[in-house]
This record gives structure tokens, sequence and C-alpha cells, in this order.
């Protein structure tokens, strides 16, 4: 995982509640067996005119200079809605988005942001409201260090992010192997488990 | 002290707390798809990991298998085949159980999951699948993930998750005829909105879930997600173990188990972050008329005249009209939602003896193969052809477009799955949500309709 300490960009708004992560990628662009090979794919359906005509559609942020080359986003609340698929996430890393900023976030999308190298910052809806327009004013900086944002004609702006979550983050840390390094804890927890829980160790199916 | 459900298997699960409040929980179960199952395992194989637990790991055929009859492993979506090939040789290399496409048992994973009794009270289960948390409704804790997450659980039997608050949505009274937990759980979220659970993990109580069997059960559960909820989950009563009986990977169902499994339920006068009431006693069948499931009606009642105008130019409908009496093009039963026997029997139920009119697309995807055999010992298949519906094979089938089989661009489609997301079907594609009862009723008009007045207009 790409690490993130300090980023500064253009952020690109998105004033939408309920951003689905079929708008993000639609299921039909997922036609390889990879994670990668996505980013064209992002907000297919919104980017392009048609899925049969690749012609840019003017009228979308993202076709819009500066807007073109965003890494970040400002969007509406429940951001990421729906399916699980990580494409999206994956899709949105590709264009080259490191931050994404919205009131909320569905659980799964936000835990795929972190895990792929991507900010998933809440902020209030009146703070992100008052944002959306500043984004036409000049790049946005994040520094997790500081946990601060900073955007054209605010006051640096201080936030809060899960510990673990950020120190992760900065270090591009794998959580699978720091998960491992944690194996007595979790033999401890499976032979409590299985004393409370005997069935959570299946028996073997298709038994007459 | 009384606890909630969700207290009793995050205990029972949890290794450690971390500092920023989330916590480290043991996974029981895993089921995979070929979507993204065979990228999971192979990101695990390719770094030398191995499964933590493979004999806890499941893996089925689902989400881009064709369900005409007679299919092989090719399906009109683009590259179908080399998913499905990659997930087998995947799921062999690991040693992992496979519901393959000609399985008896085949079906969407979390039909297959509880018609196996891989599903179980007390267990916590993921799959990169959003509607895992239909499983819920057997007193346990599901949730969907992305891969990378998946690959997390593969790896190390856990998965670290921020810890959700707890809502308990009691349902009072009951439910009036004709409506159904579809109905419930579309005002629910019609109410609160789409983003209204976000942060909990919600629990469905009170005497109209009591009433309900595990088929009504599984749809509530099934839509928590579309309320932005961590999870949704029922406690574990006598209609629980019923269903509990004879399935494969389940323990025999003897008086001591039986009595175990019940406690997998919230103790009386257990504290909740949050609890909101649903009347059950005044709801009807419900009709989403936009482009999320927040967006939906009382069948009957007019568009508001503040309705988003983003969603009524996509759905090409204006405010102030109704939903009711809008000419369809297609009509769709089937998906995780509405496609197990219930569902079917009260479909068929509504179309037994009409038809549907010419130039409209009719189909029954049952939710498995299981589900698909016992429809058919009773006969619904044929109620279903004589009304000029197609029967066809399981899966998730058009619940969602993936470039092969769709409804024409611009088609209204009446639909008992849950997500009228923009494109959802297909490009341009219209959905309507609604019931199996209401979605059989429009099929047979032509028009949106629902079941009752269709039963006065006979």
């Amino acid at each position: 995982m790409e690490p993130l300490i300090r980023h500064e960009g253009i952020a690109a708004a998105l004033p939408i509640d309920n951003i689905d992560t079929d708008a993000i990628i639609p299921s039909r662009e997922m036609s390889r067996v990879s994670r990668r090979g996505l980013g064209r794919a992002l907000f297919a359906n919104w980017r392009y005119r048609a899925p049969d005509d690749p012609t840019p559609d003017p009228n979308f942020v993202l076709n819009q200079p500066p807007f073109d080359g965003a890494s970040l986003l400002v969007a509406g609340a429940n951001f990421g809605c729906g399916s699980s698929r990580e494409h999206a996430v994956w899709s949105l890393a590709e264009f080259g988005i490191r931050v994404i900023i919205a009131p909320s976030f569905a659980a799964i999308f936000e835990s795929n942001c972190w895990g792929n190298g991507i900010l998933p910052l809440r902020l209030d809806a009146d703070i992100v409201a008052q944002l959306l327009p500043a984004t036409a004013d000049g790049p946005f900086v994040v520094d997790l260090e500081t946990c601060t944002l900073a955007a054209p004609g605010f006051e640096t702006l201080h936030f809060d992010v899960p510990a673990r979550r950020r120190a992760d983050l900065m270090a591009g840390a794998d959580a699978i192997d720091q998960t491992l390094a944690d194996g007595a804890a979790i033999a401890a927890a499976r032979v409590r488990r299985n004393s409370l829980i005997p069935w959570a160790v299946p028996k073997t199916g298709d038994t007459p | 002290m009384p606890r909630t459900l969700f207290e009793k298997l995050l205990a029972a699960h949890e290794v450690r707390r971390f500092e920023d409040g989330t916590a480290l929980v043991l996974v029981d179960r895993v089921m995979l798809h070929e979507r993204t199952g065979s990228l999971a395992l192979r990101a695990l194989a390719e770094r030398d990991r191995r499964l933590a637990a493979p004999g806890q790991v499941f893996a089925v055929m689902d989400h881009i298998v064709s369900t005409a009859p007679g299919r092989g492993d090719t399906s009109s979506v683009p590259n179908s085949a080399a998913f499905v090939r990659a997930m087998r040789d995947a799921a062999r290399d690991a040693g992992i159980r496979l519901f393959d496409i000609d399985d008896p048992d085949q079906g969407i994973s979390h039909l297959v999951a509880a018609e196996q009794g891989i599903a179980l009270p007390g267990l916590t289960m993921v799959c990169p699948d959003s509607h895992t948390c239909t499983l819920g409704a057997l007193g346990m804790l599901a949730w969907g993930l992305g891969t990378s997450d998946c690959e997390h659980v593969l790896a190390t039997e856990t998965l670290r998750m921020r810890l959700p608050k707890v809502m308990q949505v009691w349902c009072s009274g009951r439910l009036p005829e004709g409506v159904t937990a579809k109905d419930l759980v579309l005002t629910l979220i019609g109410r609160y909105g789409a983003d209204g659970g976000a942060g909990y993990h919600i629990e469905y109580a009170g005497p109209a879930v009591q009433a309900l069997g595990m088929v009504g059960r599984f749809t509530l559960c099934n839509m928590a997600v579309e309320f932005s909820a961590f999870g949704g989950a029922v406690g574990v009563d006598a209609t629980t173990i019923d269903y509990l009986r004879d399935r494969d990977y389940a323990p025999a169902a003897t008086p001591a188990q039986e009595q175990r499994w019940l406690d997998w339920a919230s103790d009386p006068d257990a504290a909740f972050d949050r609890r909101i009431e649903i009347d059950c006693n005044t709801l009807s069948p419900m009709v989403t008329w936009g482009t999320s499931p927040a967006q939906v009606l009382p069948l009957g009642v007019p568009v508001p005249d503040d309705a988003d105008l983003r969603a009524l130019d996509y759905m090409g409908l204006e405010r102030g009209k109704p939903v009711a009496d809008l000419p369809i093009d297609a009509a769709y039963i089937g998906s995780c939602t509405n496609a197990r026997l219930d569902d079917l029997r009260a479909a068929a139920e509504v179309v037994r003896g009409r038809r549907v009119p010419a130039g409209i697309t009719a189909m029954v995807v049952p939710g498995s193969t299981r589900v698909r055999r016992a429809a058919e010992a009773e006969g619904l298949h044929e109620v279903f052809k004589a009304a000029g519906f197609e029967w066809r094979e399981s899966g998730c089938g058009l619940c969602f477009y993936a470039g092969g089989e769709g409804f024409a661009p611009g088609s209204r489609v009446i639909s008992t799955t849950n997500r009228n997301f923009q494109g959802r079907q297909g490009p341009g594609v219209r959905t309507h949500l609604a019931s199996p009862e209401t979605v059989a009723a429009s099929a047979v008009s032509g028009r949106i309709r629902g079941a009752l007045g269709l039963a006065e207009a006979a």
C-alpha cells in the first residue's frame, strides 16, 4: 500500500448524496479477473456519453480541467453505498484519488479505502458544503501528521481519524502481517470461542 | 447485566480491543464467489500465505453465471468463463468446498449458506458481497467486505472492525394482509433515509417480526445494507430453530443444541444505543419511484412535490403523479432479497390463471437450485410458465447488469431486487423495487399494480 503522510492536489466537487459503487464503477466494466486496468472505467456512466461511446461528457467534473487531474474528491453523504466491490476503490486509486472528503461513508467502502491507500475523511456536513465551492479556488492540502486540512479561503481545519488506521496509512503497513504477529492472542480467542460455540468449526458436510 | 445479541456475538469473538476503539474479531465462516473469490485466494498464494481455517471457507458460483436453462461455464457476461474457471481452479488448489454451476445445491451465496447450515446462530461470517447481512436473520453477525479485507480473514481467521453502535427496530402490531417484509423494510428506509442505519448494527424485533417466517426475516436483514447499517439481525426463537433442522453442515438439533442456539437473542431489558418503532398495522404495499431505495412511497401515493429532480429525470417521472398504473416493459422476480420458496409461492398465487400481456418480459430466477427444485415439486414453474413468465436457473441473474443479459435502455422494470440505482439493471434501465406480490400483479397487468387491487378488478 502506498503510504500517505501529506498530500496536496486538486479537489473535484461531486455534490450528490448516496453516490453508490455502481456509479463509481459499473459491474460491466469489471471484465477481467484483476485488480488493475480499472481507472478508465471510473464513473463510466457519468464520464462518457454512452456505454458504447467513450467520448468524454464535457458536463462531468472529472472531464473539466483542472479537475481531470484531481486527486481529492469532495462529495455528498453516504459515499460508496451499495455493492461491496473493491473495484470501486481500485478504480479511484488508479485514477489518482488519494483523499475523499464526505459527511459519511458506507462502512464497507470506507474500510476498502483504508486498505488501498485512500484516506476517507469524514467532516461535518456544513463544512463539506462550504468546501465544495472552494474546490474551484486552488489545491487542498491534507496532512496526516498534524491531522489538518488546508483549503483555499479556510482557516486550517482539524480532523479526527481512527488512530490505528492513520498509523497504517502513514506507514503503508500491511494489516495481514500485523495480525499474523498476534497469533497467540488469536489462538487463545479460538479456544475460548470453541468452548462457547462448539459448532464454530463445522462438521463435515454431505453426511447421510 | 442484560446484553444485546450484538454484544454477545462480539464478546464471543473479540480477540483484542485496540486503543482507538476498533476490535480484532474471530470470523467463523467465509463464503467466496466467482466475481472476486479467485483474486483473494490467488493473492494469498502469491505471498505464500496459508488459509487459516480452510474447513470454514466455502465458495459458490452465483454472480455472473448464466441463468439460461442448460447453461455451462459461459454466460453472456464478457469474459464470464474466465471468472468461473479461475474460481474453480483456486477452490480446488485451496481445498475448499465449492458449490459449482451444476451442483444440485448451487445458488446465491446467502441462500446456500443458510440452506446448508453453513450459517448458524452465534457465528460470525463474511463474504465479499454487501448482502451477506441477510444471514443475520439466523441470530449471527454477518457482513459484506472488500477483497482485501477478505484476504485478511482468509489468512488470519480474523478481521479488524470499527465497532458499530446498536439499534433496535421495534416492529409493533402485525403486517396487514398482502403487506410483506419487503414493504416493511422499504418503509423503514423511506422514513429514516438510505443512511439511516449508518454507524449501527440493527436488530429487528417485536411482534410483527416474531410473526414472520425465516423467509421474511431474511428479506428484512438483506436490506439492512440499503439502510447503510453494518448489519441486521433477528434473535433466535422457535421459528429459527425449526429452520435449522437437518442442515448438512449444522450440528444435529438435539434439545441441548436447541437450548444453546436460543441463547443467541438479546436479553430482555438489554439497552440499545437507539431504538425506533414502526407500527406495522398501518403499513401498505410500497414501490420505489427514484434511484435510491429511500425514494419510496405506498402504492398510489403521488411522487412528492419536492422530489429529487435528478432521480425523476432518470426515471422519466414527474412530481405530483403516482407511480401506480405506469406501464411497464418488464417484471423481474429474483435476487437474494426475494427469491425463496415462500416468495415464489406468493407470486405464483397472484399470477395463477392470469397472463402477462404481449410485449412484456417477465421472468423468475429462483434464488437457489434447491428453491428451484422445491418450487418445481409444487408445480409453481408450470403456473409461471402458463402465465408467460420465463422460468430460469438460479443465480444473481439480472439483479445487477454485468454487461451480459439486461433490459433495454430506458425500459421500466418492476423488480423484487434490492437496488434501484441508476444503471443497476442495465444502462438507462428504470427499476422500481417492490414485493413479489406487487411485481407479480404488475406483470399480469402490464402496469404497476398491487395484488389486492388485482383481486378486486378480477
